[in-house]
């Protein structure tokens, strides 16, 4: 029987100084039960892209990660302003990052392209006012 | 050429040496978009921006970069240096530009 690890944070409000916290604990315990350096790396990169929109577009969220053998499996779950065009925010290049986030070195409209393009699965469940679920899976083999 | 040799260099300030000084430097890697850096750098690169801030910090941690050098004189936030020396990652600083700066490296690891 395959043994299930869930992890939960929660991603603080405008609170750049913290992003990236989930991503490195999440990184560091993939470390440590053994995953390869490249499923690691693209954990990290998906996690932290999803990390830093929460804090950029939507005051924070929550985090729930499922691991297993078989796959890592990352929920984002937040409750901002939802995603007005799907289709053009998976295009690289397009932002609506304000231009305070550009001076910090974000707001390239990377994000979610790199999450897709570095993870096995993504599904993005959005309404505009409700706010945005994004569930992503790296499939370890 | 290992991160103590090129703190040894004296071409850089030295603004946090709490790190792995014995890690081998792969290759330097230039970018100031973090998204890019995350996704591109490759492990053990000597990462040349001028992105000063603390998630430059945050993005070298996940990336495993072998050293931050901060081109160009640019400044370091004073709560960047801090989680630098939280989690390890040793920041180097220099005036010259990240195109010299990345070069002097490269003919240091390949000439």
């Amino acid at each position: 029987m395959s043994v299930s690890i869930r992890l939960s944070y929660t991603v603080s409000s405008d609170d750049f100084t913290r992003a990236g916290e989930a991503s490195s604990d999440v990184k560091g315990k993939l470390k440590k039960l053994g995953f390869s350096p490249d499923v690691v790396r693209r954990v990290a990169i998906v996690m932290y892209e999803g990390e830093i929109n929460m804090v950029i577009h939507a005051s924070g969220g929550k985090i729930e990660v499922t691991i297993t053998e078989e796959e890592i499996e990352m929920r984002l779950m937040d409750t901002g302003p939802g995603i007005a065009d799907i289709d053009m925010a998976m295009q690289e290049g397009y932002s609506t990052a304000p231009d305070a986030i550009r001076t910090l070195g974000f707001g390239a409209g990377m994000g979610l392209p790199n999450m897709k393009k570095y993870s096995d699965e993504m599904e993005i469940d959005t309404k505009i006012g409700v706010g945005t679920t994004v569930r992503m899976k790296v499939v370890t083999k | 050429m290992i991160v103590r040799e090129l703190i040894a260099s004296g071409k850089f300030a030295v603004l946090n040496e709490d790190g792995d000084k014995e890690k081998t430097i792969t290759v330097p890697f230039c970018c100031d978009l973090l998204s890019i850096a995350m996704s591109k750098a490759p492990a053990g690169a000597a990462w040349v921006t001028v992105m000063g801030n603390v998630n430059t910090i945050a993005v070298a941690t996940l990336a495993e970069v072998s050293a931050v050098i901060i081109a160009e004189g640019m400044a370091v936030d004073a709560f960047a240096l801090e989680k630098a020396k939280e989690q390890g990652i040793i920041v180097l600083a220099t005036r010259s530009p990240i195109f010299e700066t990345a070069n002097w490296i490269y003919r240091r690891l390949y000439e």
